[in-house]
């Protein structure tokens, strides 16, 4: 509670200062709707709008599992093999330079309009940061721990799933959040680019509306936000979980 | 198998890291049972001995037979105590303990049903369910040293086991430890530099020169084991402490008070 309250307040005084400064500059709805038209527009929108908050967010979710079920792999491979390490690491570092927006169109033309170039997207976003994550927390098992497990004969597999990814986890978990703050932002940046559901058709359809329906946009954004926060209380829950062994003051 | 009736032996092991001679010629044997401490001043080279009677080192020279035979690929052969209790923060203090019979490929639940008796005959029986992070320091130990015998290892490898625990902890440990390796039975080579640790629970004492460690003087100490509080003031202790004292002053090495 003490953790939530002051921002609570903050975020309450900001929207408050919106609804009064829209009410009495008399700015077009068109242009910038207050806050509580927002809800009561989105609010009754809300059988239109839920199809499409189940269509991003199955790309948010399978876009994050693609991009861990390769991220993880790939993670054990550079550990495993200094060669991969020298070669394979340098340009997955160097891929983050390339602007992954723009990649968007490119993802459609090979993918099509379907449900593959939005997951294909999100993953790309949200490999980097799982990737690096893994790579550093299977590198930061304690040695002794593992020169232990060895003298005991542990093979290479029983040293990683004993040892290395136990270890791994607070940072694979940590680059799982990063991720998870792309995820819906890039599925929506995928439909931009070519769908016929989802939160980015919506706002896209809202926006070109006559008159625009400027207080769905803002709906469908505030909507992804919250979306986003929820993925990230799911994700810190699950590392709670994943994780008992950790006393509770540092959970 | 026993050419010699050793449990194991060390002949001529030596070791260089680039141009650090870490060990030099060292020979070395051990009766079956018998707990040898080795005894010199920190990073003597004591550790890297015992890297490569374990396994993890190959020696430059010389070789190490384990109940008589030469044995190339010692990982497995013996059970290897590090200087800090190294226990796993993700696993239970049974699941701990049963770790080793886990890599053999023993089930959890089997290796459990093996881990649990011993917590319970070593005094540790409530907490075979706990988080190593929720034990003291003290207690963490005696968890690590049942793992290292839980398979029930003919040879036991402990490197300055009792590092970083404070001394009234340590007194306390010493003697459970003696009541547990004289009861278990295997062979034991213990790194020290301790003088008092040494003498309270080693059969024989061998002093080691600073780097590179070479063998200096060796000392039997009489006393039965395990040994009680009483011992550490008995004549023979008091004796075997006075002897070992003037070893390692003669080996070149100042003796730290305690």
């Amino acid at each position: 509670m003490r953790r939530i309250l002051p921002p609570a307040i903050v975020l309450a005084a900001a929207v408050a200062l919106w609804e009064v400064a829209t009410a009495a500059l008399h700015v077009s709805p068109e242009i910038l709707p207050g806050p509580v038209l927002v809800v009561t527009a989105t609010a009754g929108q809300i059988g239109p709008l839920l199809p499409n908050v189940a269509t991003t967010s199955e790309e948010a979710l399978l876009g994050l599992a693609l991009a861990l079920a390769v991220a993880i792999p790939m993670a054990v491979a550079i550990d495993w093999s200094t060669t991969v390490r020298a070669s394979v690491y340098p340009l997955i570092v160097a891929s983050q330079t390339l602007p992954i927006i723009v990649l968007a169109p490119l993802v459609v033309i090979w993918f099509g309009f379907g449900l593959g170039p939005k997951i294909v997207l999100v993953a790309l976003f949200s490999f980097f940061p799982i990737a690096v994550g893994a790579v550093q927390g299977l590198a930061s098992a304690d040695v002794l721990i593992i020169d232990l497990l060895r003298t005991m004969r542990a093979s290479r597999w029983q040293l990683l799933t004993h040892v290395q990814l136990p270890s791994a986890l607070p940072q694979i978990f940590t680059g799982l959040k990063i991720s998870v703050t792309y995820a819906f932002t890039s599925a929506i940046v995928a439909e931009w680019v070519g769908a016929s559901r989802g939160l980015g058709v919506f706002m896209t359809a809202a926006a070109n509306d006559a008159p625009r329906q400027t207080d769905l946009v803002f709906g469908a954004t505030a909507v992804t936000a919250v979306l986003t926060i929820a993925l990230f209380g799911i994700v810190a829950a699950l590392q709670r979980v994943a994780m008992p062994w950790r006393p509770r003051s540092r959970a | 198998m026993t050419g010699t009736g050793s449990a194991v032996e060390l002949r001529g092991l030596s070791k260089s890291f680039g141009q650090l001679r870490a060990v030099d010629r060292i020979d070395l044997d051990a009766a079956p049972g018998e707990l040898v401490a080795l005894i010199g001043p920190s990073g003597c080279g004591k550790s890297t001995l015992f890297d490569i009677v374990a396994g993890l080192e190959q020696p430059d020279g010389g070789e190490v037979r384990i109940d008589g035979t030469v044995v190339a690929d010692r990982l497995g052969a013996s059970a290897y105590m590090p200087q800090r209790d190294a226990l796993l923060p993700w696993r239970r203090v049974e699941d701990n303990v049963g770790l080793p019979l886990e890599l053999r490929g023993r089930r959890r639940a089997d290796a459990r049903r093996v881990a649990r008796p011993l917590l319970d005959r070593f005094g540790l029986g409530d907490f075979a369910g706990a988080w190593p992070w929720q034990l003291s320091g003290g207690m963490r130990h005696r968890v690590a040293f049942l793992r290292t015998v839980v398979a029930r290892p003919t040879l036991v490898l402990l490197d300055e086991p009792f590092g970083d625990l404070d001394g009234l902890t340590r007194r306390d440990l010493q003697e459970w430890l003696g009541t547990l390796l004289t009861d278990l039975g295997p062979t034991v080579l213990l790194v020290t530099h301790d003088i008092a640790e040494a003498v309270f629970l080693a059969d024989r004492v061998i002093v080691l020169t600073p780097r590179p460690a070479r063998v200096a003087a060796e000392l039997t100490v009489t006393l039965a084991r395990p040994r009680r509080t009483d011992d550490r003031e008995s004549p023979a202790a008091v004796c075997a402490e006075r002897d070992l004292r003037e070893a390692l002053q003669s080996a070149s090495w100042t003796v730290p008070r305690r």
